[in-house]
C-alpha cells in the first residue's frame, strides 16, 4: 500500500540508550510546541487543513526518485523544499507528522527513538536549511541561479548535518564508535544529498516558472527568521566541528567499548563527555578532518554553483528560443 | 508493500487504544532499561510479545515479516565486534584471514540486535491491532495537543488520496520517459533524471498546495471555525485498568529480574 524509502536515518529502537532517548524527546517537544504556537499564529483557520495536506504531500513525496545507477536511486526527504516553501516552523510540522507516522504505522524508526529521529530530521532538517538558504539567497542577492545555488546547498547541507547527529547519537548511546559511525554516516549522506538537493532544485525550477510567487523572492522575511538562522547555523557548526572530533578520538568515548550496565553507562556519559570534549587537545587528525570538512563544503558549493550556471544558462537557452 | 491494520476479533484488538499505546511504550522503555547481555531477561520479553502476538490472531509470519524490514539497521552495530577494548578471539576466514574480534564487543551487538527486533515486534502488533484513528483519539486523551492530532488526521484522510496521485505521476513517467528497455536506459542524463523528478515534485507540491486551498473552503462551508468538535474518548473502565497495571508490572518484573537477580 505505501512506500517509504529505506533510509539510513531512521534510528529504530535498541540502538540509542533510554537517556539519550528521552534527553532528545525533550528537545523535539519544545521545539514542535513552539512550531504549532507559530504556525497557529501565522496561519490562523488555515494551520490545519495545509499542514495536514502538506504532511500527506510530503509522506506520498517520498516515493519520487530516479534511477541513479545500479539498482540504487535518488529519493526525496523533503524537509529543505518544505522549509524554503513553508518557512521553517511549519517545515517543523509538516516533518514532524512524516517522520511520526512513519515511526508508528511503518515501523520506520523506533517509538523511543522517535524524540531523536524526530530532532534530526524534523528540527535540524527544516532549520539548518532554512539558515543555509537565507544565507546564501542573501549572498547571491538578485540573481536568479542564486536561488537554485541556495536550495541544493540547503538540502545538501542539511541531510549531512542531520546524518552527523545521528551518529553522534549512536556514539554516544555507545552503539557505534564514533569513528566509524561519523565517517560512515557522512559519507553516504553526502551522496544521499546531492540526490535530494538536485530533486529540491527540480522542484524550486518548476515552481519558479509556474507559481514564482511561492518561492517568496525579495519579499521581507518574517521578523522571527533570524532566531532561526542563528539557531541552525549554530547548530550546523557544532555538529560539523564536534563529529570529526568525536571520529578522531574516540578513546573520548572509550567507555562505549565498555561493558557497563544501562546506568553506569549513562551516567558516564555526560561525567565523561564534558571533560573530553571542552577543551580537547586538537591534535592533528582533528585539524586534519576538520580541513576535509571545510574543503569538502567547497568542492559542494563549486558543484552548486556549477548546476547553478547551468541552470542560467538554460533559462538563457529557452528564452532565446521563444 | 506493507499491509497495515488487520482486522481480527481478539482480546487484543478489544482493548482500549489508550491502553495497548502506554503498554507498548511501556514494553520498549523497559526493554530498553534492561542491561546488555541479559539474555534470560530478553527471552522473557520475547515470550510476552510473541504471546501478545498469537493472542491477536493477527498471524505471526505478517508481524516477523515487518519486523524484519527494521534489522537492516543493525548493521550500525557491528563495528562494535571489531573494536572492543579484549580483542582476544580471532575469527578464521575461509581465505587464511584472521580476524580479531571482542567478546564483550559480539554480546552487545547480540543485545542490541534483540532488544531492536523485539521493540519492532511490539510496534508493529500495535500498528496492526489498532486503527489509526483510534491511535490517534488515544493520543489526543494522553494530552498530545489537539492541533497537533487534527493535523495528524488531516493527513492521515488524505495520504491515500496523495499517494495514488504519486502513483500517477510515476507511471506516467515511465509510460514517457525513463524506463529501461532492452537494455538500453532511456531518458537523458543524470541530471535530467533530477530534474524531472524534482519537477514531479515541485508539481506535487503545488497541487497540494491547492488542494489545501479546497479542502479549507469546504472545511468553512461546513461551519469550520479554527476548531475540530471535541472526540469523546470514553475514560478506562476499571478493567482495562487492571489490564494496563497488570501488564506494566509484568515488564517491571521482567526488567527487575535483569537489574537484581542478573542475567
Amino acid at each position: 500500500m505505501f512506500f517509504s524509502p529505506l533510509h539510513p536515518m531512521h534510528i529504530p529502537d535498541g540502538f540509542l540508550s533510554v537517556l539519550v532517548s528521552i534527553v532528545f524527546w525533550v528537545f523535539s517537544v519544545v521545539v514542535i510546541g513552539i512550531g504549532l504556537r507559530k504556525t497557529s499564529q501565522t496561519l490562523g483557520e488555515r494551520q490545519v487543513p495545509l499542514m495536514g495536506v502538506l504532511a500527506a504531500a510530503i509522506f506520498a513525496g517520498q516515493m519520487l526518485n530516479f534511477s541513479v545507477s545500479g539498482g540504487t536511486s535518488g529519493h526525496l526527504l523533503g524537509a529543505a523544499i518544505a522549509a524554503i516553501l513553508l518557512g521553517p516552523w511549519s517545515a517543523v510540522l509538516v516533518m514532524t507528522c512524516v517522520v511520526a507516522v512513519q515511526a508508528v504505522l511503518f515501523q520506520d524508526g523506533g517509538i523511543l527513538a522517535l524524540g531523536a529521529n524526530l530532532f534530526n530530521m524534523a528540527v535540524i532538517g527544516p532549520f539548518v536549511s532554512y539558515a543555509v538558504y537565507s544565507l546564501l539567497t542573501k549572498l547571491f542577492k538578485k540573481q536568479t541561479w542564486g536561488l537554485f545555488v541556495s536550495g541544493f546547498a540547503a538540502a545538501w547541507v542539511s541531510i549531512l548535518i542531520a546524518s552527523l547527529s545521528c551518529a553522534l547519537q549512536l556514539a554516544i548511546s555507545g552503539t557505534s564508535p564514533a569513528n566509524v559511525a561519523v565517517p560512515a554516516m557522512g559519507l553516504i549522506h553526502m551522496l544521499i544529498g546531492v540526490g535530494e538537493g538536485l530533486i529540491t532544485v527540480g522542484a524550486m525550477a518548476f515552481l519558479y516558472a509556474t507559481r514564482k510567487d511561492l518561492l517568496h523572492i525579495g519579499e521581507a522575511k518574517p521578523a522571527d527568521s533570524k532566531g532561526v538562522v542563528i539557531v541552525g547555523s549554530l547548530i550546523a557548526l557544532i555538529l560539523a566541528i564536534l563529529s570529526p572530533l568525536a571520529s578522531s578520538h574516540p578513546d573520548g568515548l572509550e567507555w562505549v567499548a565498555e561493558e557497563h550496565g544501562f546506568i553506569d553507562a549513562a551516567k558516564d556519559a555526560f561525567y565523561n563527555i564534558i571533560p573530553d570534549y571542552t577543551m580537547p587537545g586538537i591534535s592533528n587528525p582533528a585539524i586534519a578532518t576538520i580541513i576535509a570538512g571545510i574543503v569538502g563544503s567547497i568542492v559542494v558549493f563549486v558543484i552548486a554553483y556549477a548546476i547553478g550556471r547551468a541552470e542560467k544558462r538554460g533559462a538563457v537557452q529557452e528564452d532565446a528560443q521563444r | 508493500m506493507r499491509e497495515l491494520y488487520a482486522h481480527r476479533d481478539s482480546f487484543i484488538h478489544q482493548r482500549s487504544a489508550k491502553v495497548k499505546v502506554l503498554f507498548t511504550f511501556a514494553f520498549i522503555i523497559f526493554l530498553n532499561l534492561t542491561p546488555h547481555a541479559s539474555w534470560s531477561a530478553y527471552l522473557l520479553f520475547l515470550i510476552l510479545a510473541l504471546a501478545l502476538v498469537l493472542s491477536s490472531r493477527v498471524g505471526l509470519g505478517l508481524v516477523l515479516k515487518r519486523s524484519l524490514f527494521a534489522l537492516l539497521f543493525v548493521l550500525a552495530a557491528i563495528p562494535l565486534v571489531f573494536t572492543g577494548s579484549d580483542l582476544q578471539r580471532t575469527l578464521v576466514l575461509p581465505g587464511g584471514l584472521r580476524i580479531a574480534y571482542s567478546l564483550s564487543g559480539l554480546s552487545r551487538f547480540a543485545s542490541i540486535g534483540i532488544k531492536s527486533w523485539i521493540s519492532v515486534l511490539v510496534a508493529a502488533l500495535l500498528a496492526a491491532t489498532t486503527q489509526f484513528t483510534d491511535i490517534l483519539k488515544a493520543l489526543a486523551g494522553l494530552k498530545v495537543p489537539k492541533l497537533f492530532v487534527a493535523i495528524v488526521g488531516l493527513m492521515w484522510r488524505y495520504l491515500f488520496v496523495i499517494t495514488d496521485e504519486v502513483r500517477r505521476m510515476l507511471r506516467a513517467r515511465s509510460s514517457r520517459s525513463a524506463f529501461a528497455l532492452n537494455g538500453r536506459r532511456a531518458g537523458g542524463s543524470l541530471a535530467w533524471r533530477a530534474r524531472v523528478t524534482g519537477g514531479m515534485a515541485g508539481s506535487l507540491l503545488l497541487r497540494s498546495i491547492e488542494r489545501s486551498d479546497r479542502v479549507y473552503a469546504a472545511m468553512l462551508s461546513r461551519g469550520y471555525n479554527g476548531v475540530l468538535p471535541a472526540q469523546e474518548v470514553a475514560p478506562l473502565s476499571r478493567q482495562e485498568w487492571w489490564i494496563l497495571g497488570l501488564g506494566i508490572l509484568l515488564l517491571i518484573l521482567f526488567w527487575g529480574l535483569a537489574v537484581f537477580v542478573g542475567g
